[in-house]
């Protein structure tokens, strides 16, 4: 398996690893995990008043494609409307970091884990999910 | 023996009861008598198509025995057999994935506080935890035939067997660097 220079550039240098307070309510959590690689992921918002993402952090126990896909995906949530983040495609995802076929599953993960983190933040502000 | 070997499913090839709690012995002893038929010396002067069939054949046996041999393997197959989809993770709680990365986070612990007593521990525990779940898994499988439920224990296990193929090579990699010889990857 030969990772391409991003891959290995998020897992040598990840971005934002870390966690936020869980039960803080500007905090939306996704955890998600892949039974065939035995892959977890955690990745945190910090959501704003305005509804714009401030910060956002990841701990993944898995490959290299795994900790690059969730540790691109911090960066790029940052900014974003919680809105927006959700339209985020694990296609995109795995364009960004030029993943092989047998790696698309660790994209796939990331884009779970955001789905999740903002269904999270949603579920504690009585929005609807 | 023959192409058929190569349609059935592997517990019609082993002659076993699609069941997860199969006599050990015999799918050994079937899979030595079948190995013994299939090998390919014995058609080392019969024509192609029949010493193609017999490698083929020979490497279903192996692909079968492997399968069933161990229980993790032998639980995803039989559910897929009995036609029960093990999930891909969607429905997995929270605090169980916490616990995995908990788990997780103590085997890095241990790693880099070269601390292969506490992951022995941790391996001792996990275990037995394994011990217990596949016996759960055999009651619900072989006697209360309750498929949802045993695909969802299996979808944990396949966590815990990672776990434990983790904490073996820490346990490996730290024996090794004990001795000398290994580098510190």
């Amino acid at each position: 398996m030969s990772y391409s220079a991003k891959v290995i550039d998020h897992y040598e240098n990840p971005r934002n690893v870390g966690s936020f307070d869980q039960n803080d309510e500007n905090v939306g959590t996704g955890m998600v995990g892949a039974p065939a690689c035995g892959d977890v992921m955690k990745l945190q918002i910090q959501v704003g008043k305005d509804g714009v993402i401030e910060d956002a952090r990841f701990k993944t126990y898995g490959c290299g494609s795994a900790i690059a896909s969730s540790s691109l995906l911090t960066e790029w949530v940052k900014g974003k409307t919680v809105e927006e983040a959700m339209t985020i495609k694990n296609t995109q995802i795995a364009e960004e970091l030029a993943l092989p076929p047998v790696k698309i599953h660790c994209s796939v993960l990331a884009e779970d884990a955001i789905k999740a983190a903002v269904a999270d933040y949603r579920k504690k502000h009585g929005e609807p999910v | 023996m023959s192409v058929r070997g190569l349609t059935a499913d592997f517990f019609t090839l082993f002659a076993l009861q699609p069941v997860f709690r199969i006599a050990q012995a015999e799918l050994e002893e079937r899979y030595l008598a079948l190995q013994r038929e299939a090998h390919p010396d014995r058609f080392s002067g019969a024509d192609e198509k029949t010493r193609r069939v017999s490698a083929q054949l020979a490497a279903r046996i192996n692909e079968g025995y492997q399968t069933l041999k161990e229980p993790l393997p032998r639980a995803l197959y039989l559910l897929q057999h009995l036609g029960f989809a093990v999930g891909s993770g969607q429905a997995l709680p929270a605090e169980f994935l916490m616990e995995q990365m908990e788990w997780r986070e103590a085997i890095l612990e241990a790693r880099a506080s070269n601390d292969a007593r506490s992951l022995e521990h941790l391996l001792e525990r996990l275990v037995r935890d394994l011990a217990h779940h596949f016996e759960t898994l055999g009651n619900l499988l072989d006697d209360e035939l309750d498929y949802p439920t045993a695909a969802d224990l299996t979808q944990r296990l396949m966590f815990l067997e990672k776990l434990r193929t983790e904490i073996d090579e820490t346990l490996f990699d730290l024996e090794d660097g004990r001795q000398g010889t290994g580098n510190s990857d």
